[in-house]
């Protein structure tokens, strides 16, 4: 079982993946984000906790460019995407991979097909795979992403035929089929039984692991984010351990909390525990952890 | 004073320009061929059955009831000409895009209202496809291709029923009625016939797929947006018959 071998796109270390400059967007009266201001640099982690509509999920579309801000400015791979035209907009979301809250898998196409979608969609990746053997490479991509998420034997079967659990990791498989530098995950847990909720997240950090993509987690579960922090993927016992290098780790993964659009807290683990705020705490009680 | 007017003109101002990117999509690649046939054969061969069948019924119908008022002046014979120029200037046209109206419009907006509840076209604009030129661009031109030809076929199967009337019924020799059936269409009556369907077609198309990119709200989402595609699509087709053939009347 190994990760798709095609080398990431270069990210330079100290170069911002993503970088919002007080982006605010509203839906008629009601703010999606207000004056949302943060970056993030390559191998780092976010995991954002907020209620339902507090705009998490709001801030990954926008950061994909897929919702233009009201005002602000948002920076992708260093690029101001606010006014980019969407088809300018295609060549950088090639280097993004996006699992969707409702997993967004084409309930018409099978789960090949669906996990192939980006390779042979994407114009630079296209152009990157032209060329003589072009769709066998293609093939063994999807098949090696299929059976990084231990899906290997789904390929000719269509969506509606798997669980919810499984669709999700097709979704995963989706998202990291195209090596990409930046990975963002909408609820990868949400409405799971807690089983196949730490499978997801085991998924996430042997992803993690392999590659140390730039991520931004999008989460219900304080246990989410927490083992995100605090354990790494054992790849010869195939589960997730505690890490030898916790504050190393931690170092990396930040965590945000948010509220009616604003970004109300920004920091580490610790200082999450610590924090003082009702509504903060409210994720750290609902954990349990 | 005026903000009652602003959601309408707002939502006719995104369809002209789902419009005007749908159309524009035409000259621009990709190109997606497959999924052009894929829909001709859905809205085209998939409606081909009910617009037959609706066709010869107003053929039928309509040769069987002008007969009694033509036979009071003693024009029987004529029977051809009006069931002639009603199906190929109005009823064909009218009666076909009603149907494609109600079988596709509602089809669409159910089928793109459902991808975009369940954040398909979302994942397709992450994933480097156009929604507009993958989903509405093909729609819109299998349904300006297919619904003119079924149109023409309505039309002819309507004769073909206004015929079997006339001659087992009416009693008019055959060569009667299609020479009147035929002698009475102009150039006028033939543009118009194939004007409407084409205009209609864009219609169809159109409000299926602005309905069901607009739609929000889950599975009741996609219910209220199919019916309120084949509303709109009716009530627009029903304008769009009167003017265009208030227009052909002048020329």
């Amino acid at each position: 079982m190994t990760q798709p071998q095609t080398p990431p796109p270069p990210t330079t270390a100290g170069t911002d993946i993503v970088r919002f400059d007080q982006v605010s967007l509203h839906f008629g009266a009601t703010p999606g984000l207000d004056g949302v201001s943060f970056q993030m640099q390559a191998g780092e982690t976010r995991v954002l906790f907020g209620a339902a509509g507090s705009g998490k999920t709001t801030l990954l579309k926008v950061a994909l460019g897929l919702l233009k801000p009201d005002s602000g400015h948002v920076y992708l791979f260093d690029q101001e995407i606010s006014n980019l035209k969407e088809q300018d907009l295609f060549d950088l979301r090639a280097r993004v991979g996006i699992l969707f809250q409702e997993g967004g898998l084409f309930d018409s196409l099978t789960i090949a097909e669906n996990v192939a979608y980006p390779l042979l969609n994407q114009r630079v990746l296209r152009a990157a795979s032209s060329g003589n053997g072009h769709s066998a490479t293609v093939a063994e991509r999807v098949l090696e992403a299929l059976n990084f998420v231990e899906l290997g034997e789904t390929l000719e079967k269509f969506p509606s035929e798997l669980s919810g659990g499984m669709r999700r990791r097709v979704g995963i498989a989706r998202a990291v089929v195209t090596t990409p530098a930046l990975l963002l995950y909408d609820s990868p847990t949400a409405g799971l039984d807690p089983i196949t909720a730490n499978t997801i997240i085991a998924l996430l950090l042997k992803e993690r692991e392999m590659r140390n993509t730039a991520t931004i987690m999008v989460t219900h579960r304080y246990l989410d984010g927490h083992l995100m922090a605090n354990f790494s993927y054992n790849s010869s016992s195939g589960k997730m351990e505690r890490a030898t290098n916790i504050a190393e780790e931690s170092a990396t993964v930040k965590f945000f909390v948010m509220n009616e659009g604003r970004l109300v807290f920004d920091g580490s683990e610790a200082e999450l525990q610590a924090a003082e705020d009702p509504y903060v705490r409210k994720f750290l009680r609902h954990g349990g952890a | 004073m005026l903000d009652f007017l602003k959601a309408p003109v707002e939502s006719f101002q995104d369809f002209i320009v789902l419009s005007f990117r749908a159309v524009g999509n035409i000259f621009r690649s990709p190109h997606y061929a497959d999924d052009v046939f894929q829909q001709m054969d859905i809205i085209g061969v998939g409606s081909f059955p009910i617009v037959i069948m609706i066709g010869f019924v107003s053929g039928v119908i309509m040769a069987m009831q002008m007969a009694r008022a033509l036979t009071q002046y003693g024009a029987q014979g004529e029977v051809g000409q009006i069931v002639s120029v009603a199906l190929v200037r109005e009823l064909g046209p009218l009666l076909t895009a009603l149907l494609v109206a109600g079988r596709n419009s509602s089809g669409i907006a159910s089928e793109i209202g459902s991808m975009k509840v369940t954040e398909q076209l979302d994942a397709m604009r992450a994933l480097g496809t156009d929604p507009i030129q993958k989903l509405v661009t093909p729609r819109l031109i299998a349904t300006a291709f297919m619904l003119p030809l079924l149109t023409i076929i309505s039309d002819f199967v309507g004769l073909i029923g206004g015929w079997m009337i006339a001659r087992y019924l009416l009693n008019i020799g055959d060569s009667q009625y299609w020479t009147s059936a035929w002698q009475i269409l102009v150039p006028n009556d033939i543009g118009q016939g194939l004007i409407k369907p084409f205009v209609f077609a864009i219609v169809i198309a159109m409000v299926g797929c602005f309905y069901g990119m607009r739609t929000t709200g889950g599975t009741q989402g996609v219910g209220k947006a199919t019916t309120t595609a084949v509303v709109v699509a009716d009530i627009w087709i029903f304008g769009l018959t009167a003017m265009i053939g208030r227009i052909f009347l002048y020329l």
